[in-house]
């Protein structure tokens, strides 16, 4: 199993999840993170205060999948996310020592397999 | 005629309330929109305010109100020469060149709603500013300047043609000209503060009293029957869409209600000094279902009218024309009856007033924008309309945490802000 860590920009989400979604990726965890990359630092001015933002909106997708579904999702999101300039994010593939299911307490490669697959298998 | 010292307090009131509507309306349509062009859909009214209340003291005033030509009026009030203090009907010239500067600003940031999300600043200033001076005043002179439609006989108690219709076929034919949202269609657009609008909303009705109310331009029962209008309509309105909504969904939503507010004023407005209360109340409560469906079939289609200007101004603003050809009472006003108290011609008229407004404003609209088009782009890039207009038009969030911000020290600020200190932030070191 691994984890697949994607930071993407906030506005290419949809595109994403509808790509994730049609390579039935199901399980995944979002959240809406600041951070910095290589990307031009925006200048914003308040009254007389000018600032640099350092820290850009993006959005973190955590997957956990199984071995052979890591290509697909990465492929997925590098379709999907990239529009080719400086700020489209990063990809991070981590191994995973254990993964359980809260319901059931399945472990690993049955815990991250999707439950429609499970009992169709 | 003699100043009346209760007309000029009570316009001096309207005036400051139809001032408020500009702002109530940045929030009603900043609600609307995604978090990341908040700022920049409020500042397309704010704008309103300065560019086209300079715009009008400058021409506009003029060209609406000097009696000139049927068409138009002429530039003889340009820079408002001549006009002072001296009685306009019972009020200073001054004060009534005020009130409709008002009107001339609203109506330009009415047009907002059509176009927010994707168009760059400086084009939608040229725009607003050029559009209030040839297509709003034209047709503020034919019906209330002494133009050919008041010849005619039209009414238009306070704009449902010149503000709410001519706005409305506006919005129409520049949402046309600037193509939908790069997302539109693509993925749900969704209002990201909905309190916001139901705030504009409330504004907009209290500031409404003044331009209903106002546009009897006095302290008189023809402004107490605009008033109380003003007041029922919308409320017959917001009962029949609650009721739509429950009987289409099972519940009743908060942007609707907002929105029917805004079509049950828009539709009372040509009307409210000419019919009855329980005429306004009928047609308040008529106005529901053309703006209802409307708004349905629209988010369907690839028109991408984004806040829906047309189905609420445009089609509620038609309603209200058309029924105040229907509903007008002579008991009521002492001007004019409509067609069901014996005088069909008046629907006739009103009509003709509709379509002559709708095709002068669509016509100079798209020639404007494809005008201004043709100087510059009037679409944000893609990546900036992505990144959103508040940061990429304006360099400001709405919702800005400051975390990650990097103060700039003031001695490294001169000249130009972004072309002075890029160069600086590219020279930093310390890049992970």
């Amino acid at each position: 199993m691994k984890l697949v860590v994607a930071v993407v920009r906030p506005d290419k989400l949809s595109a994403v999840l509808e790509a994730l979604f049609h390579e039935e990726v199901r399980g995944l965890t979002i959240g809406r993170v600041q951070g910095h990359g290589g990307e031009t630092e925006r200048v914003e001015t308040y009254r007389g205060t000018t600032v640099k933002m350092d820290l850009s909106e993006k959005v973190r997708l955590e997957i956990g999948v199984s071995d052979h579904f890591v290509a697909p999702t990465v492929n997925a999101i590098l379709a999907s996310a990239r529009t080719g300039t400086v700020g489209d994010g990063k990809i991070f593939v981590l191994p995973v020592e254990k993964v359980y299911r809260i319901r059931t307490a399945e472990e690993d490669q049955d815990a991250v397999t999707p439950v429609e697959r499970a009992v169709r298998a | 005629m003699t100043m009346s010292a209760a007309d000029t307090a009570w316009m001096l009131v309207s005036t400051a309330l139809v001032l408020l509507m500009t702002p109530a309306l940045g929030f009603f349509y900043g609600g609307l929109v995604r978090a990341k062009n908040t700022l920049n859909t409020i500042m397309m009214s704010v704008a309103a305010l300065g560019f086209v209340g300079v715009a009008w003291a400058v021409i506009g005033y003029s060209l609406a109100f000097d009696p000139g030509w049927p068409l138009v009026g002429s530039a003889s009030r340009a820079f408002l020469r001549g006009v002072g203090l001296e009685a306009q009907g019972t009020i200073p010239h001054l004060l009534f060149m005020a009130y409709q500067a008002t009107f001339a600003i609203i109506t330009a940031a009415l047009v907002s709603g059509a176009i927010v999300e994707r168009m760059r600043f400086g084009p939608y200033l040229a725009f607003i500013t050029a559009w209030s001076v040839v297509v709003y005043a034209p047709i503020a002179h034919w019906v209330w300047g002494g133009g050919w439609l008041a010849s005619l006989g039209a009414l238009d108690f306070a704009g449902g043609t010149v503000v709410h219709i001519n706005a409305g076929a506006a919005a129409l034919v520049a949402a046309l000209v600037l193509g939908p949202r790069k997302d539109y269609g693509r993925q749900a657009i969704l209002p990201h503060s909905v309190p916001f609008t139901v705030l504009g909303a409330g504004l907009l009705w209290f500031g409404w009293f003044g331009f209903n109310a106002g546009s009897a331009l006095g302290a008189s029962p023809s402004a107490a029957l605009a008033f109380v209008n003003t007041l029922l309509a919308p409320a017959a309105t917001l009962v029949v869409w609650t009721l739509m909504d429950l009987r289409r969904t099972g519940k009743v939503t908060a942007v609707g209600g907002a929105t029917a507010i805004v079509v049950g004023l828009v539709a009372i407005t040509p009307a409210a000094g000419f019919v009855g209360p329980m005429s306004g109340l009928v047609l308040g409560a008529l106005a529901a279902f053309p703006s209802y469906y409307a708004l349905l079939w629209r988010a369907r289609t690839r028109l991408d009218d984004s806040l829906d200007v047309v189905a609420a101004h445009g089609l509620g603003g038609t309603v209200g024309a058309l029924l105040t050809g229907v509903l007008a009472q002579k008991a009521w006003n002492g001007t004019a009856d409509g067609a069901l108290f014996g005088n069909p011609k008046q629907l006739a008229v009103q009509a003709l007033a509709v379509v002559a407004s709708i095709v002068y404003s669509a016509a100079l609209t798209w020639g404007l924008m494809k005008a201004i088009g043709a100087v510059t782009a009037l679409r944000a890039a893609a990546p900036d309309e992505g990144l959103g207009l508040d940061v990429s038009q304006h360099g400001e969030e709405a919702y800005a945490r400051g975390e990650g911000a990097i103060l700039i020290p003031a001695d490294s600020v001169a000249g130009p802000v972004g072309a002075a200190i890029t160069p600086v932030l590219q020279a930093g070191e310390g890049r992970p």
